[in-house]
């Protein structure tokens, strides 16, 4: 096995690393309010997140829009197509067994890839905008522009989030429906309608997602499977429901991506990833920051 | 009610199916063989899944473990898969063994079972795709010895499709038979409630990690019979999250925790989807797993407890019913 420890490598790993932690932050901050604060497990959240970035670059390839301004299309497109998926879906078995939400949303998730298969095959999809070969030099290290753009996204979305959660009434209405349903709704507030609210807000955050990731990232099929499975690794690691967690969660499994590219051959960092989700689940599944209740 | 009319069904049924081969041409028959397989995997999976209710979303991790080992002994060492069948036993116990005790003695369940077993099988799955002895990402072609017990291996379909109709009343009967006995009761009361099958006396994580044993095993006999079906094994045909969902889905339409439930799942969707396979696949890749996606949802929305949960459920209440029914005339002649 040939290990690489040289310094220039490891330090130009981290750095990505953290770069792509941010962007695994990015994407789960909204399986953190769904499935950490709503405990609404959707299975098909990386599908969502591959459904907006092809919308993210049919805009830029085809209508020849900057990719940031796409973000107009597809934070409210993505908003609404979640609360049509929850309302077709997942509201009527909502007080079903846990199992039968995961089941129907692997089914969703079956269906909006192979959607995406047979109608934009399934070759990998990506658009070179004036930002994909902007890099920032600093010492022997390269930074992607715009993958710092969607780092500081990310931190942007986790505040914004964070403060609606705490300071404003819908924000308090969801946490409150998340705690005790039945007396939220005593409280005057319409649970369901939270609760959608709530999914959409979680679906929405992916359209910022696909729209910050397309200058650097590609859209294809089965793009959703790895990334929808990092979003879960993030909201254990991070402790459910905690938004500083995920991000922290986030650059976690990045620099255990990069680093282990760095060090291990081939694709073998992977399971890198996957057994430190596991460790954790296994050994703090309270999350990183959260303590652990007595 | 005769006890023993669940098996006489059983093995009357597995009879008339071997019939078969006489009116099916070979496009038919190749169905016939994937309906077998894809069964016998739902009946293993619906162990740990349907009666201990702990669904498992990683089952193609024993299933690739069974169809590797046999598919890497008969390249290295030309060994027969007979022996083989018995190292894939042996490692696929080891590994649901130790991964249950993990598991369950830190009692993960529901969505946290379920990402740890997709997390373990596509870990599986860039394990094997860098070990260039098994093959790496291509996978491993296996050698063709023609018709031969010794190689487990036949010319056309037949053999196979009788080995498979064995293999599924092996395990329909191996159902039957535990349904009556004290380990699945211990299952359905720790899937009913855990907490209070605990407080009865039932040790949950024991009777948890030998469902998961039991199951894994199984799949892995079933992951032995794909690759000398297949005669070719690859990192993401056997092992996968991808593999493992449709394990499950046949036993989830089909009917969870019921004996039939699978089979009847596998009858119904694996026709289906290979027909709609061989008429759309080229023009529309991917519209097989369309419908599969299709199905799961509307089962999960209309009918949760599968065809044969319902029929169950149906042929329940019409019992009642119809007891019920006596109970009022009678009482009805007594005032």
């Amino acid at each position: 096995m040939n290990l690489n420890f040289s310094g220039p490598v490891l330090s130009q790993a981290v750095i990505s690393g953290v770069m792509l932690g941010g962007l695994f932050a990015l994407i789960s901050i909204g399986l953190t309010l769904i499935w950490g604060v709503m405990k609404i497990i959707n299975f098909a959240q990386g599908e969502f997140l591959m459904v907006a970035l092809y919308l993210a670059f049919f805009l830029v390839s085809w209508g020849h829009i900057d990719p940031y301004i796409t973000i107009l299309v597809t934070v409210p497109f993505m908003f609404f197509f979640g609360i049509g998926i929850f309302r077709a879906t997942i509201s009527p078995i909502l007080k079903d067994p846990v199992m039968n939400q995961i089941m129907l949303t692997l089914g969703v998730s079956l269906i909006l890839q192979n959607l995406a298969l047979m109608l934009f095959s399934a070759n990998v999809q990506s658009v070179n905008t004036r930002y994909s070969s902007w890099n920032i030099h600093i010492g022997s290290v390269v930074i992607s522009g715009p993958q710092l753009i969607a780092f500081i996204g990310a931190i942007l979305c986790t505040l914004a989030l964070w403060y609606f959660l705490k300071t404003t009434d819908p924000g308090r209405a969801i946490r409150a429906s998340a705690q005790n349903p039945s007396a939220a709704t005593l409280m005057g507030i319409d649970v369901p309608r939270t609760y959608l609210l709530a999914f959409g807000l979680g679906s929405a955050t992916l359209g910022l997602a696909g729209s910050l990731m397309i200058p650097f990232y590609y859209a294809s099929p089965t793009v959703g499977v790895f990334l929808g499975l990092i979003m879960f690794i993030v909201v254990v690691l991070g402790g459910m429901g905690n938004l500083m967690g995920c991000f922290v969660g986030g650059l976690i499994i990045g620099l255990a991506e990069t680093v282990g590219a760095a060090v291990l051959p081939g694709s073998l960092a992977r399971v890198f990833t996957f057994a430190i989700f596991i460790l954790f689940l296994l050994f703090r599944p309270q999350g990183v920051l959260t303590k652990r209740q007595t | 009610m005769n006890l023993k009319a669940p098996y006489i069904r059983i093995v009357v049924i597995g009879a008339l199916i071997c019939l078969l081969p006489l009116f099916l041409s070979s496009f038919y028959m190749h169905i016939a063989v994937l309906v077998l397989i894809w069964a016998f995997l739902a009946c293993a999976w619906n162990i740990i899944g349907g009666y201990a209710g702990q669904h498992s979303l990683g089952n193609g991790l024993y299933m690739g473990i069974g169809a590797y080992a046999v598919a890497f002994l008969l390249d290295r060492f030309n060994m027969t898969p007979w022996l083989g069948l018995v190292v894939a036993i042996a490692l696929s116990a080891g590994a649901a063994a130790f991964i249950g005790w993990i598991v369950f003695r830190y009692a993960l369940k529901g969505a946290y079972f379920a990402l740890v077993t997709i997390a373990l099988t596509e870990a599986a799955v860039y394990v094997v795709s860098n070990i260039p002895a098994l093959g790496g990402a291509g996978g491993m072609q296996m050698e063709y010895h023609g018709n031969s017990l010794y190689y487990m291996q036949f010319a056309g379909q037949n053999g196979y499709f009788f080995m498979g109709v064995l293999l599924v009343v092996f395990i329909l009967l191996l159902t039957q038979w535990y349904r009556r006995k004290r380990f699945f009761y211990q299952l359905i009361a720790v899937r009913e409630n855990e907490d209070a099958a605990e407080a009865l006396g039932v040790d949950t994580v024991k009777a948890k990690i030998k469902a998961n044993v039991m199951s894994g095993v199984l799949c892995a006999v079933g992951g032995v019979f794909y690759a000398q079906y297949f005669l070719y094994v690859g990192p993401r045909s056997v092992f996968g999250e991808v593999v493992s969902v449709q394990i499950l889905i046949y036993a989830i339409v089909g009917g969870l925790g019921t004996t039939w439930g699978p089979v009847v799942g596998a009858v119904l969707l694996v026709p289906l989807s290979e027909i709609t396979r061989a008429q759309l696949g080229n023009s529309y890749p991917g519209s097989q797993l369309l419908l599969y996606g299709g199905v799961m949802v509307l089962t999960m929305l209309f009918m949760p407890f599968g065809i044969m949960g319902l029929a169950e459920r149906l042929h329940q209440r019409w019992q009642h019913r119809s007891t019920t029914q006596v109970v009022d005339s009678q009482g009805g002649e007594a005032s």
